[in-house]
């Protein structure tokens, strides 16, 4: 062990690293890069492009680019998840808190505490699809014990599907499904505060309302913005939901959200150049939304570390 | 990043064709030497239920051209698979259902094979409108006609006795029907305007006469906001903005539960209807009965279609003369056509399928001439053309329409044409068509 050849010893380190870099570079970084090609091409038909040979790839420039934030269905389609995220992700983050400190406030009664947690927690196992195929059979009126219910007492049931409560259906089931994942997060921050704080609190006559308020939140902050981060991009990638709820009713267009409109470019109107476009930007909008947060907060985002 | 990895895959694929004949027993090189003996599997993509057991009987007759069904998810996913393996260079089945809207599509994509050589002697086999699916009015031929999807109108005739109607004869009769009913029990509707389904409206426009698409020289034409598609929304949202038929989607758990509880007593439909209603509405068995398409002039009867599909070869395929013989099989041979009526359950679209077609689809088990009106719909069908770009008219008409049903405006009916027609229109401009008009 005292010598090896030095080349040997510069390219041990890449070795070991190569498994991870050919994977990164192979399902990462070229699809990366072959769409963001892919997004300053289109095609070129030439006469009723029938024949064989009819269509040709050529460079398009900012062709695609403008065409995407130009079109009448984008900007409505980013005012729409504009709205949808400032519905979901208050309500979302602000129960998850409400539930992770309610479950903390009750240390002593751990078997209530695990079934409370398991429930809240189990809408997250259910696949995004079945979620919203579920809550779709709960919003049709002639199929939901909803509406049976609200008929019961004389009511008549709102239409869940309607132009005006649409956005708040698909909210819900968006809230439904990510309460109890950042429920779980927070919740695994605040079982790692010692328990010494909250005692000498309690001798200095701290009430369990001003626990949270003043420790118990405090120390969760970091847990906070990581999941206001992953629920920020959640949101610019609203696409499960809606999709499987579109064919149930007439007020979610093709093109309801952003990724509605990739989808739509890509696999129905086989343009992929189009929806290559739309992604770059939908990327560079993720990008910089959640880094220029994480900026803004600076270093309280990462204080535990440090 | 393509030119790239192109060689590579390019290598990699030629490997693995060459182990694949390496393997196989015959030694031929190019799919120009046809050897008789030569044994060969097919792959054929298709949505069409039990059309293994179709395809058995023909491997069974034919030891060295076997076919392998791959079942589909239905006509949008399969197109969606095979467009990409077109792109992608490899991947494509040697044979595929396809339905006649997507075909121009298909075409311009250079997906499909001309098997004129092989096909073209069939053409007196089929009905002209099928026949110009497949030919999309040119030489060559991009695949033999499966199956047709004449409309016909389904109600329940219980509902109409009690309420001392009639099959409607014209659309006239239709809207004072769908007022009656809707009068006398205010819950129950004749039918409803489906948004999502864009090809039943293309059906109706098809039967007023109207033709979406068509090819002026080197140049297509866009006929979407045209007087009689324009008579035909002005008429549905008429019906909507009335309150007398419903504006709720077809195919959702809401609508078959009110074909099931009898809230919805009538539909607009075609001649597979049967099946659907047999699974959505299978309490109502015996109640309903199949009526010709009411018209819009009762002394020139027209209909549209709704739906159906031909089969095709791929131009990925290497035994294109082989696929090209199953299909022709497939579509005209009796044995054949007699599979498709009664294993696929689809209608077929050759002539003399009527042969096959005796006894009528067990949910109309009462209705001896079930096939007879289906075989005169089959007849007065309307010439129609689709275009290259049907999938951006159709997510238009989803949108558009979905909105105007919504809204329940006649007015926004007539103003959804006028956007599906820029969006088709700007959509050719953009892929570079020539639009003429």
């Amino acid at each position: 062990m005292t010598t090896s050849a030095p080349a040997r010893r510069t390219g041990t380190p890449y070795a070991f690293l190569a498994p991870a870099l050919i994977l990164f570079a192979a399902f990462l970084a070229a699809p990366i890069v072959y769409a963001a090609y892919l997004s300053f091409r289109k095609v070129k038909v030439s006469g009723l492009g029938l024949g064989a040979r009819s269509r040709t790839e050529i460079w398009a420039g900012l062709d695609n680019y403008t065409r995407s934030l130009t079109d009448p269905d984008f900007l409505p389609s980013v005012g729409r998840i504009a709205l949808y995220g400032l519905i979901v992700v208050p309500t979302m983050l602000g129960l998850a808190l409400l539930f992770a400190l309610l479950l903390d406030a009750n240390r002593t009664r751990e078997s209530v505490g695990k079934f409370a947690r398991i429930s809240i927690f189990l809408p997250y196992a259910v696949p995004a699809v079945v979620g919203s195929l579920l809550w779709g059979f709960l919003y049709l009126p002639r199929v939901s014990p909803i509406t049976d219910v609200f008929e019961a007492v004389g009511i008549t049931a709102p239409e869940l599907l309607s132009r005006d409560l649409t956005l708040w259906a698909v909210a819900n089931i968006a809230v439904w499904g990510g309460t109890g994942f950042n429920m779980i997060v927070i919740y695994t921050a605040l079982r790692a505060v010692p328990v010494s704080l909250y005692e000498s609190a309690r001798i200095d006559g701290a009430s369990e309302v001003a626990i949270a308020w003043r420790i118990k939140i405090p120390i969760v902050t970091p847990s906070l913005i990581m999941t206001f981060v992953f629920s920020l991009i959640a949101t610019l990638q609203v696409f499960a939901e809606p999709m499987t709820l579109r064919p149930l009713a007439n007020t979610i267009s093709t093109t309801w959200t952003p990724l509605m409109k990739v989808y739509r470019d890509a696999f129905t109107r086989n343009d992929l150049y189009a929806a290559a476009a739309t992604s770059v930007i939908i990327a560079l909008a993720t990008f910089i939304l959640s880094f220029g947060f994480l900026k803004l907060v600076g270093r309280r985002a990462f204080n535990q570390e440090d | 990043m393509k030119s790239t990895y192109a060689p590579l895959m390019a290598a990699l694929t030629a490997a693995a064709l060459f182990t694949g004949t390496a393997c196989s027993s015959s030694g031929s090189s190019s799919e120009e030497a046809t050897d008789p003996n030569e044994k060969v599997s097919l792959t054929y993509w298709t949505w069409a239920p039990n059309m293994d057991k179709v395809a058995a009987a023909w491997n069974a007759k034919n030891p060295n051209i076997q076919v392998t069904v791959n079942k589909q998810d239905g006509g949008d996913p399969a197109v969606t698979k095979l467009l990409t393996a077109i792109k992608a260079g490899s991947g494509a089945p040697d044979v595929m259902q396809a339905e006649y809207q997507k075909i121009p599509t298909l075409v311009s994509a250079d997906a499909l094979a001309d098997i004129s050589a092989e096909a073209g002697a069939l053409k007196d086999r089929f009905p002209a409108g099928a026949w110009n699916g497949v030919t999309l009015g040119s030489e060559a031929v991009y695949g033999v006609p499966q199956d047709t999807g004449p409309l016909m109108f389904f109600y329940r005739a219980d509902v109409f006795e009690k309420n001392g109607l009639s099959a409607p004869k014209t659309w006239d009769e239709y809207a004072t029907a769908a007022e009656k009913i809707h009068k006398a029990n205010p819950k129950q509707y004749l039918g409803t305007f489906s948004a999502t389904d864009a090809g039943l409206f293309t059906g109706l426009a098809q039967q007023a006469g109207a033709s979406w698409w068509g090819v002026q020289g080197d140049a297509w034409s866009v006929a979407i906001d045209e007087p009689k598609t324009q008579k035909v929304a002005a008429y549905w949202g008429g019906l909507v903005e009335k309150g007398v038929i419903d504006n709720k989607p077809m195919y959702t758990p809401e609508w078959n539960a009110a074909l099931n509880d009898g809230t919805q007593v009538g539909w607009v439909s075609a001649v597979w209807a049967p099946g659907v209603l047999e699974g959505s509405a299978k309490d109502t068995k015996g109640k309903w009965k199949a009526a010709p398409m009411p018209q819009w002039d009762a002394a020139a009867p027209a209909t549209g279609a709704w739906g159906g599909s031909a089969t095709s070869v791929t131009t990925q395929s290497k035994h294109k003369k082989q696929a090209a013989a199953f299909v022709s099989w497939l579509n005209s041979d009796p044995e054949a056509v007699k599979l498709l009526a009664t294993e696929a359950s689809v209608y077929p679209a050759a002539n003399d399928a009527a042969g096959a077609l005796t006894s009528p689809p067990a949910f109309f088990a009462d209705q001896a001439d079930y096939y007879a009106i289906a075989a005169e719909a089959a007849k007065q069908m309307s010439p129609f053309t689709y275009g290259p770009n049907v999938n951006v008219a159709y997510s238009a008409f989803n949108d558009a329409f979905g909105k105007a049903a919504e809204a329940k405006k006649a007015t926004a009916f007539t103003e959804s044409l006028t956007t599906m027609q820029k969006t088709t229109v700007d959509d050719l401009k953009n892929a570079g068509f020539t639009v003429a008009g």
